[in-house]
Protein backbone atom coordinates (compact mmCIF):
# COMPACT_ATOMS: atom_id res chain seq x y z
CA UNK A 1 0.00 0.00 0.00
CA UNK A 2 2.50 2.96 1.34
CA UNK A 3 4.85 1.15 -2.05
CA UNK A 4 1.95 2.17 -4.34
CA UNK A 5 1.43 5.70 -2.90
CA UNK A 6 5.45 6.68 -3.62
CA UNK A 7 5.08 5.21 -6.93
CA UNK A 8 1.97 7.31 -8.18
CA UNK A 9 3.58 10.28 -6.53
CA UNK A 10 6.69 9.55 -8.57
CA UNK A 11 3.94 9.60 -11.69
CA UNK A 12 2.51 12.45 -10.51
CA UNK A 13 6.22 14.55 -10.03
CA UNK A 14 6.81 13.38 -13.75
CA UNK A 15 3.37 14.26 -14.63
CA UNK A 16 4.07 17.69 -13.16
CA UNK A 17 7.42 18.15 -14.73
CA UNK A 18 6.20 17.57 -18.13
CA UNK A 19 3.17 20.32 -17.44
CA UNK A 20 5.81 22.91 -16.73
CA UNK A 21 8.12 22.18 -19.74
CA UNK A 22 5.12 22.05 -21.83
CA UNK A 23 3.78 25.32 -20.97
CA UNK A 24 7.44 26.66 -20.46
CA UNK A 25 7.70 28.29 -23.96
CA UNK A 26 3.93 29.84 -24.25
CA UNK A 27 4.33 31.12 -20.94
CA UNK A 28 7.95 32.41 -21.40
CA UNK A 29 6.95 34.20 -23.94
CA UNK A 30 3.70 35.67 -22.68
CA UNK A 31 5.58 37.11 -20.00
CA UNK A 32 8.34 38.35 -22.23
CA UNK A 33 6.08 39.67 -25.02
CA UNK A 34 2.65 40.68 -23.07
CA UNK A 35 2.86 41.07 -19.31
CA UNK A 36 6.13 42.94 -18.78
CA UNK A 37 5.01 45.22 -22.22
CA UNK A 38 1.75 45.63 -20.26
CA UNK A 39 3.76 46.92 -16.89
CA UNK A 40 6.19 49.36 -19.37
CA UNK A 41 2.81 50.55 -21.23
CA UNK A 42 0.83 51.58 -17.96
CA UNK A 43 4.53 52.85 -16.55
CA UNK A 44 4.96 54.66 -19.46
CA UNK A 45 1.73 56.75 -19.40
CA UNK A 46 3.30 58.25 -16.40
CA UNK A 47 6.40 59.30 -18.26
CA UNK A 48 7.24 61.66 -20.63
CA UNK A 49 9.59 60.03 -23.70
CA UNK A 50 12.46 61.67 -24.26
CA UNK A 51 13.67 59.68 -26.85
CA UNK A 52 15.65 56.47 -27.61
CA UNK A 53 13.42 54.40 -25.09
CA UNK A 54 14.27 56.40 -22.30
CA UNK A 55 11.59 58.16 -20.03
CA UNK A 56 10.80 60.73 -17.21
CA UNK A 57 8.48 60.22 -14.47
CA UNK A 58 5.70 62.92 -14.35
CA UNK A 59 2.47 61.82 -12.57
CA UNK A 60 -0.82 62.53 -14.57
CA UNK A 61 0.52 65.05 -16.42
CA UNK A 62 -0.14 62.74 -19.94
CA UNK A 63 -3.66 62.28 -18.68
CA UNK A 64 -4.04 65.89 -17.75
CA UNK A 65 -2.73 67.10 -21.10
CA UNK A 66 -5.41 64.21 -22.77
CA UNK A 67 -8.35 65.19 -21.06
CA UNK A 68 -7.59 68.82 -22.21
CA UNK A 69 -6.68 68.28 -25.53
CA UNK A 70 -9.97 68.58 -28.01
CA UNK A 71 -8.24 66.41 -30.70
CA UNK A 72 -8.69 63.65 -27.82
CA UNK A 73 -11.98 64.20 -27.39
CA UNK A 74 -13.01 64.28 -30.86
CA UNK A 75 -10.72 60.75 -31.47
CA UNK A 76 -12.89 59.56 -28.71
CA UNK A 77 -16.55 60.38 -30.18
CA UNK A 78 -15.29 59.58 -33.35
CA UNK A 79 -14.38 56.11 -31.98
CA UNK A 80 -17.72 55.75 -30.32
CA UNK A 81 -19.89 57.11 -33.28
CA UNK A 82 -17.83 54.97 -35.35
CA UNK A 83 -19.21 52.12 -33.13
CA UNK A 84 -22.75 53.77 -33.80
CA UNK A 85 -22.82 53.57 -37.27
CA UNK A 86 -21.37 50.13 -37.74
CA UNK A 87 -22.38 47.63 -35.04
CA UNK A 88 -26.07 47.79 -35.12
CA UNK A 89 -26.37 47.70 -39.10
CA UNK A 90 -23.94 45.45 -39.31
CA UNK A 91 -25.43 42.84 -37.05
CA UNK A 92 -28.85 42.96 -38.71
CA UNK A 93 -27.18 42.51 -42.26
CA UNK A 94 -24.95 39.26 -41.13
CA UNK A 95 -28.25 38.23 -39.55
CA UNK A 96 -30.41 38.82 -42.76
CA UNK A 97 -27.62 37.34 -44.84
CA UNK A 98 -27.54 33.67 -42.10
CA UNK A 99 -30.94 33.61 -42.21
CA UNK A 100 -30.97 33.77 -46.26
CA UNK A 101 -28.39 31.64 -46.59
CA UNK A 102 -30.14 29.32 -43.83
CA UNK A 103 -32.56 28.64 -46.21
CA UNK A 104 -33.43 25.65 -49.04
CA UNK A 105 -31.28 27.39 -51.58
CA UNK A 106 -28.93 26.13 -54.12
CA UNK A 107 -25.76 27.26 -54.74
CA UNK A 108 -25.21 27.96 -50.35
CA UNK A 109 -21.86 27.48 -50.92
CA UNK A 110 -20.90 29.76 -53.69
CA UNK A 111 -22.77 32.54 -51.65
CA UNK A 112 -21.18 31.83 -48.56
CA UNK A 113 -17.73 32.10 -50.34
CA UNK A 114 -18.74 35.34 -51.72
CA UNK A 115 -19.82 37.15 -48.70
CA UNK A 116 -16.84 35.95 -46.86
CA UNK A 117 -14.18 36.69 -49.76
CA UNK A 118 -13.69 40.49 -47.89
CA UNK A 119 -12.48 39.01 -45.07
CA UNK A 120 -9.31 36.96 -46.52
CA UNK A 121 -8.18 40.50 -48.46
CA UNK A 122 -5.34 42.63 -46.47
CA UNK A 123 -7.76 45.65 -45.34
CA UNK A 124 -5.22 47.82 -47.11
CA UNK A 125 -5.71 46.28 -50.41
CA UNK A 126 -9.68 46.14 -50.03
CA UNK A 127 -9.81 49.93 -48.83
CA UNK A 128 -8.08 51.18 -52.03
CA UNK A 129 -10.39 50.09 -54.00
CA UNK A 130 -13.29 51.54 -51.87
CA UNK A 131 -10.90 54.82 -51.92
CA UNK A 132 -10.93 54.69 -55.56
CA UNK A 133 -15.20 53.46 -55.99
CA UNK A 134 -15.25 56.55 -53.49
CA UNK A 135 -13.30 59.26 -55.27
CA UNK A 136 -14.85 62.52 -55.50
CA UNK A 137 -14.77 62.94 -59.20
CA UNK A 138 -13.65 60.12 -61.10
CA UNK A 139 -15.13 57.69 -58.72
CA UNK A 140 -17.91 55.00 -59.88
CA UNK A 141 -20.50 56.09 -57.12
CA UNK A 142 -21.15 59.36 -57.61
CA UNK A 143 -21.35 58.99 -61.39
CA UNK A 144 -23.53 56.25 -60.94
CA UNK A 145 -26.06 58.17 -58.71
CA UNK A 146 -24.98 61.81 -60.45
CA UNK A 147 -23.73 63.36 -57.18
CA UNK A 148 -20.96 65.25 -56.27
CA UNK A 149 -20.14 64.56 -52.61
CA UNK A 150 -16.92 64.23 -51.64
CA UNK A 151 -16.49 61.19 -49.48
CA UNK A 152 -13.11 61.00 -48.59
CA UNK A 153 -12.54 64.78 -48.00
CA UNK A 154 -16.03 66.04 -46.49
CA UNK A 155 -15.57 66.10 -42.76
CA UNK A 156 -19.41 65.25 -42.51
CA UNK A 157 -19.53 62.62 -44.78
CA UNK A 158 -16.23 60.71 -44.27
CA UNK A 159 -17.04 58.42 -41.75
CA UNK A 160 -20.37 57.43 -43.23
CA UNK A 161 -17.54 56.28 -46.13
CA UNK A 162 -15.68 54.51 -43.95
CA UNK A 163 -18.26 52.67 -41.96
CA UNK A 164 -19.58 51.29 -45.39
CA UNK A 165 -16.59 49.93 -45.77
CA UNK A 166 -16.29 48.17 -41.79
CA UNK A 167 -19.59 47.07 -42.78
CA UNK A 168 -18.95 45.69 -46.50
CA UNK A 169 -15.86 44.02 -45.06
CA UNK A 170 -17.28 42.50 -41.53
CA UNK A 171 -20.63 41.02 -43.10
CA UNK A 172 -19.34 37.44 -44.36
CA UNK A 173 -17.77 36.88 -41.40
CA UNK A 174 -20.60 37.69 -38.62
CA UNK A 175 -22.88 36.00 -41.39
CA UNK A 176 -20.65 32.45 -40.73
CA UNK A 177 -20.88 32.96 -37.18
CA UNK A 178 -24.62 33.23 -37.38
CA UNK A 179 -25.45 30.56 -39.76
CA UNK A 180 -23.40 28.45 -37.18
CA UNK A 181 -25.91 29.41 -34.69
CA UNK A 182 -28.77 29.30 -36.47
CA UNK A 183 -28.01 25.44 -37.76
CA UNK A 184 -28.06 24.32 -34.62
CA UNK A 185 -31.92 24.92 -33.85
CA UNK A 186 -33.61 21.80 -34.05
CA UNK A 187 -36.69 22.15 -37.25
CA UNK A 188 -38.87 20.07 -34.68
CA UNK A 189 -39.48 23.83 -33.25
CA UNK A 190 -40.25 25.45 -36.52
CA UNK A 191 -42.68 22.08 -37.39
CA UNK A 192 -44.24 22.31 -33.67
CA UNK A 193 -44.77 26.01 -34.63
CA UNK A 194 -46.37 25.92 -37.48
CA UNK A 195 -48.92 23.01 -36.82
CA UNK A 196 -49.67 25.23 -34.09
CA UNK A 197 -50.27 27.93 -37.49
CA UNK A 198 -47.65 30.63 -36.18
CA UNK A 199 -46.39 32.63 -39.13
CA UNK A 200 -42.85 33.43 -40.34
CA UNK A 201 -42.97 36.46 -38.56
CA UNK A 202 -44.38 34.94 -35.28
CA UNK A 203 -41.67 32.20 -35.79
CA UNK A 204 -38.78 34.17 -36.14
CA UNK A 205 -40.15 36.43 -33.18
CA UNK A 206 -40.17 33.44 -30.94
CA UNK A 207 -38.15 30.72 -31.86
CA UNK A 208 -35.52 32.18 -34.21
CA UNK A 209 -34.23 34.94 -31.72
CA UNK A 210 -34.43 33.38 -29.13
CA UNK A 211 -32.46 30.69 -30.02
CA UNK A 212 -30.15 32.55 -31.97
CA UNK A 213 -29.49 35.22 -29.30
CA UNK A 214 -26.45 33.80 -27.59
CA UNK A 215 -24.13 33.72 -31.18
CA UNK A 216 -25.85 37.05 -31.24
CA UNK A 217 -23.74 38.09 -28.04
CA UNK A 218 -20.87 36.74 -28.91
CA UNK A 219 -20.49 38.41 -32.60
CA UNK A 220 -21.95 41.97 -30.66
CA UNK A 221 -19.11 41.48 -28.15
CA UNK A 222 -16.50 40.80 -30.93
CA UNK A 223 -17.58 43.44 -33.05
CA UNK A 224 -17.62 45.96 -30.63
CA UNK A 225 -13.84 45.52 -29.23
CA UNK A 226 -12.81 45.25 -33.28
CA UNK A 227 -14.21 48.62 -34.08
CA UNK A 228 -13.37 50.26 -30.68
CA UNK A 229 -9.58 49.64 -31.62
CA UNK A 230 -10.30 50.17 -35.25
CA UNK A 231 -7.24 51.58 -37.23
CA UNK A 232 -5.91 49.95 -40.32
CA UNK A 233 -9.34 50.63 -42.22
CA UNK A 234 -9.54 54.34 -41.72
CA UNK A 235 -5.43 54.81 -42.26
CA UNK A 236 -5.90 53.57 -45.60
CA UNK A 237 -9.04 55.28 -46.27
CA UNK A 238 -7.80 58.79 -44.77
CA UNK A 239 -3.90 59.72 -44.57
CA UNK A 240 -2.85 62.16 -42.27
CA UNK A 241 -2.44 65.08 -44.67
CA UNK A 242 -6.09 64.62 -45.68
CA UNK A 243 -8.18 68.21 -44.45
CA UNK A 244 -11.15 65.76 -42.79
CA UNK A 245 -8.43 63.78 -40.79
CA UNK A 246 -9.98 65.11 -37.03
CA UNK A 247 -13.66 64.26 -38.12
CA UNK A 248 -12.51 60.52 -38.68
CA UNK A 249 -9.51 59.79 -36.40
CA UNK A 250 -10.12 57.05 -34.53
CA UNK A 251 -7.81 56.38 -30.45
CA UNK A 252 -5.92 53.65 -32.10
CA UNK A 253 -5.29 56.11 -35.48
CA UNK A 254 -3.88 59.15 -33.13
CA UNK A 255 -2.34 56.62 -31.07
CA UNK A 256 -0.73 55.66 -33.97
CA UNK A 257 0.17 59.38 -34.82
CA UNK A 258 1.33 60.62 -31.01
CA UNK A 259 3.33 57.17 -30.55
CA UNK A 260 4.91 56.52 -33.74
CA UNK A 261 4.89 59.88 -36.23
CA UNK A 262 5.54 62.40 -33.32
CA UNK A 263 7.14 60.54 -31.08
CA UNK A 264 5.30 61.31 -27.97
CA UNK A 265 5.22 57.22 -26.56
CA UNK A 266 3.88 58.71 -22.89
CA UNK A 267 1.37 60.30 -23.98
CA UNK A 268 0.62 57.64 -26.53
CA UNK A 269 0.63 54.90 -23.99
CA UNK A 270 -1.80 57.13 -21.57
CA UNK A 271 -3.79 57.22 -24.90
CA UNK A 272 -4.00 52.91 -25.23
CA UNK A 273 -4.57 52.84 -21.43
CA UNK A 274 -8.03 54.70 -21.88
CA UNK A 275 -9.12 53.28 -24.61
CA UNK A 276 -8.65 49.54 -22.85
CA UNK A 277 -10.46 51.31 -19.87
CA UNK A 278 -12.89 52.25 -22.32
CA UNK A 279 -13.17 48.65 -23.94
CA UNK A 280 -13.34 47.29 -20.66
CA UNK A 281 -16.38 49.17 -19.57
CA UNK A 282 -18.47 48.54 -22.63
CA UNK A 283 -17.66 45.03 -22.21
CA UNK A 284 -18.54 44.40 -19.04
CA UNK A 285 -21.99 46.60 -19.70
CA UNK A 286 -23.06 44.20 -22.23
CA UNK A 287 -22.27 41.15 -20.20
CA UNK A 288 -24.90 43.00 -17.16
CA UNK A 289 -26.90 43.92 -20.38
CA UNK A 290 -26.97 40.36 -21.72
CA UNK A 291 -29.44 39.13 -19.09
CA UNK A 292 -32.28 40.89 -20.57
CA UNK A 293 -32.58 39.45 -23.85
CA UNK A 294 -29.61 36.90 -24.38
CA UNK A 295 -31.87 33.16 -23.71
CA UNK A 296 -29.35 30.53 -22.48
CA UNK A 297 -31.82 28.08 -21.61
CA UNK A 298 -32.75 25.11 -23.69
CA UNK B 1 -56.72 25.96 -53.06
CA UNK B 2 -54.89 26.07 -49.85
CA UNK B 3 -52.03 24.36 -51.32
CA UNK B 4 -51.89 25.98 -54.10
CA UNK B 5 -51.75 29.20 -52.10
CA UNK B 6 -49.09 27.47 -49.67
CA UNK B 7 -46.92 26.52 -53.00
CA UNK B 8 -46.98 29.95 -53.81
CA UNK B 9 -46.00 31.84 -51.23
CA UNK B 10 -43.33 29.12 -50.99
CA UNK B 11 -42.46 30.25 -54.26
CA UNK B 12 -42.58 33.70 -53.65
CA UNK B 13 -39.95 33.15 -50.41
CA UNK B 14 -37.32 31.46 -52.52
CA UNK B 15 -37.80 33.94 -55.28
CA UNK B 16 -36.81 36.79 -52.70
CA UNK B 17 -34.15 34.56 -51.28
CA UNK B 18 -32.86 34.24 -54.51
CA UNK B 19 -32.91 38.08 -54.89
CA UNK B 20 -31.53 39.58 -51.89
CA UNK B 21 -28.69 36.50 -52.42
CA UNK B 22 -27.32 37.75 -55.62
CA UNK B 23 -27.98 41.51 -54.87
CA UNK B 24 -25.98 41.21 -51.59
CA UNK B 25 -23.51 39.04 -53.74
CA UNK B 26 -22.89 41.80 -57.00
CA UNK B 27 -22.35 44.25 -53.76
CA UNK B 28 -19.63 42.32 -52.34
CA UNK B 29 -18.59 41.05 -55.76
CA UNK B 30 -18.62 44.48 -57.67
CA UNK B 31 -15.31 46.35 -55.59
CA UNK B 32 -13.02 43.30 -56.68
CA UNK B 33 -14.44 43.48 -59.97
CA UNK B 34 -13.99 47.23 -60.10
CA UNK B 35 -10.41 46.51 -59.09
CA UNK B 36 -9.56 44.30 -61.95
CA UNK B 37 -11.18 46.30 -64.74
CA UNK B 38 -9.32 49.68 -63.54
CA UNK B 39 -5.96 47.78 -62.62
CA UNK B 40 -6.10 47.71 -67.05
CA UNK B 41 -7.21 51.11 -67.65
CA UNK B 42 -4.83 54.01 -68.57
CA UNK B 43 -5.25 56.97 -66.67
CA UNK B 44 -6.88 58.89 -68.75
CA UNK B 45 -8.96 56.19 -69.32
CA UNK B 46 -9.99 55.64 -65.77
CA UNK B 47 -10.67 59.39 -65.46
CA UNK B 48 -13.47 59.53 -68.20
CA UNK B 49 -16.59 61.05 -67.77
CA UNK B 50 -19.10 59.25 -68.47
CA UNK B 51 -17.03 56.41 -67.17
CA UNK B 52 -15.87 53.48 -69.31
CA UNK B 53 -16.89 50.19 -68.50
CA UNK B 54 -14.35 47.90 -69.63
CA UNK B 55 -10.48 48.88 -70.32
CA UNK B 56 -9.98 49.21 -74.54
CA UNK B 57 -7.71 47.12 -74.14
CA UNK B 58 -5.59 44.97 -71.77
CA UNK B 59 -2.49 46.03 -70.45
CA UNK B 60 -0.13 45.16 -68.00
CA UNK B 61 1.78 48.46 -68.12
CA UNK B 62 0.20 49.47 -64.53
CA UNK B 63 1.28 46.12 -63.24
CA UNK B 64 4.88 46.86 -64.93
CA UNK B 65 4.65 50.11 -63.11
CA UNK B 66 3.34 49.03 -59.38
CA UNK B 67 6.12 46.20 -59.59
CA UNK B 68 8.75 48.89 -60.26
CA UNK B 69 8.33 51.37 -57.65
CA UNK B 70 7.33 48.54 -55.20
CA UNK B 71 9.94 45.33 -54.08
CA UNK B 72 6.55 43.20 -54.47
CA UNK B 73 9.30 39.75 -54.91
CA UNK B 74 10.51 40.79 -51.22
CA UNK B 75 7.24 42.06 -50.22
CA UNK B 76 5.63 38.23 -50.93
CA UNK B 77 8.86 36.85 -49.11
CA UNK B 78 8.75 38.75 -46.22
CA UNK B 79 4.93 38.22 -45.90
CA UNK B 80 5.22 34.56 -46.64
CA UNK B 81 8.10 34.03 -44.16
CA UNK B 82 6.15 35.76 -41.68
CA UNK B 83 3.43 33.73 -42.04
CA UNK B 84 5.27 30.47 -41.96
CA UNK B 85 7.08 31.10 -38.90
CA UNK B 86 4.01 32.82 -37.17
CA UNK B 87 2.06 29.34 -37.96
CA UNK B 88 4.62 27.32 -36.87
CA UNK B 89 5.42 28.83 -33.89
CA UNK B 90 1.99 28.90 -32.75
CA UNK B 91 0.63 25.56 -33.35
CA UNK B 92 3.78 23.54 -32.18
CA UNK B 93 3.68 26.09 -28.67
CA UNK B 94 0.11 26.45 -28.36
CA UNK B 95 -0.42 22.91 -29.03
CA UNK B 96 2.25 22.23 -26.26
CA UNK B 97 0.81 24.46 -23.96
CA UNK B 98 -2.66 23.27 -24.78
CA UNK B 99 -2.37 20.10 -23.81
CA UNK B 100 -0.65 20.15 -20.67
CA UNK B 101 -3.33 22.98 -19.42
CA UNK B 102 -6.41 20.07 -20.64
CA UNK B 103 -4.83 17.29 -19.76
CA UNK B 104 -1.93 17.63 -16.75
CA UNK B 105 -2.01 18.51 -13.58
CA UNK B 106 0.80 20.59 -12.50
CA UNK B 107 0.80 23.68 -9.98
CA UNK B 108 0.07 27.02 -10.29
CA UNK B 109 -1.89 25.70 -13.60
CA UNK B 110 -4.75 28.04 -12.85
CA UNK B 111 -2.28 31.05 -12.07
CA UNK B 112 -0.52 30.09 -15.55
CA UNK B 113 -3.55 29.72 -17.47
CA UNK B 114 -5.38 33.06 -16.17
CA UNK B 115 -2.04 34.89 -18.30
CA UNK B 116 -2.99 33.18 -21.40
CA UNK B 117 -6.73 34.61 -20.58
CA UNK B 118 -5.79 38.77 -19.50
CA UNK B 119 -3.40 38.64 -22.50
CA UNK B 120 -6.55 37.09 -25.20
CA UNK B 121 -8.60 40.07 -23.66
CA UNK B 122 -6.28 43.18 -24.09
CA UNK B 123 -5.58 44.48 -26.91
CA UNK B 124 -2.59 43.87 -28.82
CA UNK B 125 -1.93 48.11 -29.26
CA UNK B 126 -1.40 47.72 -25.32
CA UNK B 127 2.34 46.13 -25.59
CA UNK B 128 3.04 47.55 -29.20
CA UNK B 129 5.37 50.45 -27.88
CA UNK B 130 7.35 48.48 -25.45
CA UNK B 131 7.72 45.54 -28.26
CA UNK B 132 8.84 47.95 -31.11
CA UNK B 133 11.45 49.36 -27.97
CA UNK B 134 12.62 45.95 -27.85
CA UNK B 135 13.17 44.76 -31.02
CA UNK B 136 15.06 47.37 -31.51
CA UNK B 137 17.03 47.13 -28.57
CA UNK B 138 17.99 43.98 -30.02
CA UNK B 139 19.09 45.64 -33.18
CA UNK B 140 16.56 43.70 -34.90
CA UNK B 141 14.12 46.21 -36.69
CA UNK B 142 13.86 45.70 -40.37
CA UNK B 143 14.15 41.99 -39.95
CA UNK B 144 12.07 38.84 -40.77
CA UNK B 145 12.59 38.47 -36.98
CA UNK B 146 10.60 41.73 -36.27
CA UNK B 147 7.74 40.60 -38.06
CA UNK B 148 7.20 37.55 -36.63
CA UNK B 149 8.15 38.76 -32.84
CA UNK B 150 4.56 39.26 -31.47
CA UNK B 151 3.29 36.35 -32.68
CA UNK B 152 5.58 33.74 -31.38
CA UNK B 153 3.59 32.75 -29.14
CA UNK B 154 -0.33 32.74 -29.28
CA UNK B 155 -2.73 33.14 -25.86
CA UNK B 156 -5.27 32.97 -28.74
CA UNK B 157 -4.15 29.26 -29.67
CA UNK B 158 -3.19 28.00 -26.70
CA UNK B 159 -6.94 29.05 -25.51
CA UNK B 160 -8.50 27.38 -28.12
CA UNK B 161 -6.63 24.37 -28.79
CA UNK B 162 -7.13 23.35 -24.84
CA UNK B 163 -10.51 22.92 -25.83
CA UNK B 164 -9.80 21.02 -28.52
CA UNK B 165 -7.92 18.96 -26.34
CA UNK B 166 -10.86 19.02 -23.73
CA UNK B 167 -12.90 17.38 -26.34
CA UNK B 168 -11.01 14.54 -26.08
CA UNK B 169 -12.11 11.74 -23.39
CA UNK B 170 -9.20 10.91 -21.09
CA UNK B 171 -9.33 7.44 -21.25
CA UNK B 172 -8.00 7.46 -24.96
CA UNK B 173 -4.68 9.18 -22.87
CA UNK B 174 -4.86 6.85 -20.64
CA UNK B 175 -5.14 3.68 -22.46
CA UNK B 176 -1.76 4.99 -24.08
CA UNK B 177 -0.26 5.18 -20.82
CA UNK B 178 -0.89 1.86 -19.66
CA UNK B 179 0.54 0.81 -23.54
CA UNK B 180 4.17 2.36 -22.09
CA UNK B 181 3.82 5.65 -23.56
CA UNK B 182 4.92 8.45 -21.92
CA UNK B 183 3.72 12.15 -21.45
CA UNK B 184 5.55 13.12 -24.56
CA UNK B 185 4.52 10.35 -27.12
CA UNK B 186 1.03 10.10 -25.61
CA UNK B 187 1.14 13.80 -26.77
CA UNK B 188 2.47 13.86 -30.45
CA UNK B 189 1.47 10.29 -31.22
CA UNK B 190 -1.90 9.71 -30.20
CA UNK B 191 -3.53 13.18 -28.54
CA UNK B 192 -2.22 15.98 -31.55
CA UNK B 193 -3.23 14.01 -34.67
CA UNK B 194 -6.73 14.19 -33.01
CA UNK B 195 -6.42 17.75 -32.81
CA UNK B 196 -6.25 18.01 -36.37
CA UNK B 197 -9.46 19.95 -37.88
CA UNK B 198 -8.51 22.87 -35.01
CA UNK B 199 -4.98 22.51 -35.88
CA UNK B 200 -6.08 23.60 -38.90
CA UNK B 201 -8.55 26.20 -38.18
CA UNK B 202 -5.16 27.91 -36.02
CA UNK B 203 -3.16 27.75 -39.19
CA UNK B 204 -5.74 29.59 -41.52
CA UNK B 205 -6.66 32.14 -38.68
CA UNK B 206 -2.78 33.01 -37.67
CA UNK B 207 -2.00 33.21 -41.50
CA UNK B 208 -5.21 35.94 -42.23
CA UNK B 209 -4.53 38.12 -39.35
CA UNK B 210 -0.98 37.88 -39.63
CA UNK B 211 -1.62 39.06 -43.32
CA UNK B 212 -3.78 41.50 -42.44
CA UNK B 213 -2.07 43.08 -39.61
CA UNK B 214 -0.90 46.62 -40.87
CA UNK B 215 0.24 48.54 -37.63
CA UNK B 216 2.70 46.31 -36.81
CA UNK B 217 4.96 45.62 -39.54
CA UNK B 218 4.81 49.43 -40.17
CA UNK B 219 5.88 50.39 -36.96
CA UNK B 220 8.68 48.07 -36.93
CA UNK B 221 9.84 47.56 -40.82
CA UNK B 222 10.46 51.02 -42.07
CA UNK B 223 12.80 49.34 -45.21
CA UNK B 224 10.49 49.30 -48.06
CA UNK B 225 13.06 46.05 -48.70
CA UNK B 226 11.61 44.54 -45.53
CA UNK B 227 7.68 45.44 -45.67
CA UNK B 228 4.33 42.99 -46.04
CA UNK B 229 2.33 43.48 -48.63
CA UNK B 230 0.28 45.48 -46.24
CA UNK B 231 2.68 47.81 -45.33
CA UNK B 232 3.92 48.19 -48.45
CA UNK B 233 0.59 48.87 -50.07
CA UNK B 234 0.15 51.31 -47.92
CA UNK B 235 3.27 53.06 -49.25
CA UNK B 236 2.19 52.69 -52.44
CA UNK B 237 -0.95 55.00 -51.79
CA UNK B 238 1.25 58.25 -51.38
CA UNK B 239 3.31 57.27 -53.94
CA UNK B 240 0.47 57.54 -56.53
CA UNK B 241 -2.45 59.11 -54.87
CA UNK B 242 -4.38 59.69 -58.04
CA UNK B 243 -2.83 56.96 -60.41
CA UNK B 244 -5.98 54.91 -59.26
CA UNK B 245 -4.98 52.18 -62.23
CA UNK B 246 -1.27 51.77 -60.57
CA UNK B 247 -3.37 51.72 -57.36
CA UNK B 248 -5.46 49.05 -58.07
CA UNK B 249 -2.48 46.56 -59.86
CA UNK B 250 -0.29 47.04 -56.62
CA UNK B 251 -3.49 45.90 -54.51
CA UNK B 252 -4.56 43.11 -56.76
CA UNK B 253 -0.71 41.83 -56.81
CA UNK B 254 -1.21 41.92 -53.03
CA UNK B 255 -4.09 40.11 -52.76
CA UNK B 256 -4.00 37.70 -55.48
CA UNK B 257 -1.62 35.11 -53.15
CA UNK B 258 -4.55 34.59 -50.53
CA UNK B 259 -7.48 34.79 -53.02
CA UNK B 260 -6.09 32.03 -54.80
CA UNK B 261 -5.64 30.09 -51.57
CA UNK B 262 -9.26 30.93 -50.67
CA UNK B 263 -10.46 29.57 -54.05
CA UNK B 264 -8.86 26.21 -53.52
CA UNK B 265 -9.33 26.04 -49.50
CA UNK B 266 -12.78 27.52 -49.10
CA UNK B 267 -13.96 25.39 -46.54
CA UNK B 268 -10.86 25.22 -44.50
CA UNK B 269 -11.09 29.03 -44.82
CA UNK B 270 -14.65 29.64 -43.61
CA UNK B 271 -15.02 26.60 -41.24
CA UNK B 272 -11.55 27.63 -39.94
CA UNK B 273 -12.52 31.30 -38.96
CA UNK B 274 -15.72 30.08 -37.90
CA UNK B 275 -14.27 27.75 -35.36
CA UNK B 276 -11.71 30.28 -34.25
CA UNK B 277 -14.70 32.58 -34.03
CA UNK B 278 -15.25 34.47 -30.48
CA UNK B 279 -11.96 36.30 -31.47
Amino acid sequence: MRKKAIRLSAAARREQNWGWFMVGPTIAGLLILNVWPFIQTLYASFCEHLGFGHYKFIGFENYVNMFQDPDFWKATWNTAYFCILTVPVGLFLSLLVAILLNAKIKGKGFFRSVFFLPMICAPAAVTMVWRWIFNSEYGILNQIFGTHISWITDSKVVMIACAIVAIWSAIGYDAVLLLAGLQNISKSYYEAASIDGAGKVTQFFRITLPMVSPTLFVVLIMRLMASMKVYDLIYMMVEDTNPALTSVQSLMYLFYRESFVAGSRGYGSAIVIWTVLLIGIVTIIQFVGQKKWVNYEI
Amino acid sequence: MKATSLGQSKRTSTFLTYFFLILGSVVMIFPFVWMVLTSSKTVSESMQIPPSIFPAQLILDNFVEAVKSLPFLNMYINTGLMILFRVVCAVAFSSMAGYAFAKLKFKGKNLLFSIVLVQMMLPSQIFIIPQYQMVAKLGMANTIFALVFPGIVSAFGTFFLRQAYMGIPNEIGEAAYLDGCNQWQTFTKIMFPLTSSSVAALCVFTAVFAYSDLMWPLVVNSDLNMMTLSSGLATLRGQFSTNFPVLMAGSLLAMLPMVVLYMFFQRQFIEGVAMTGGK
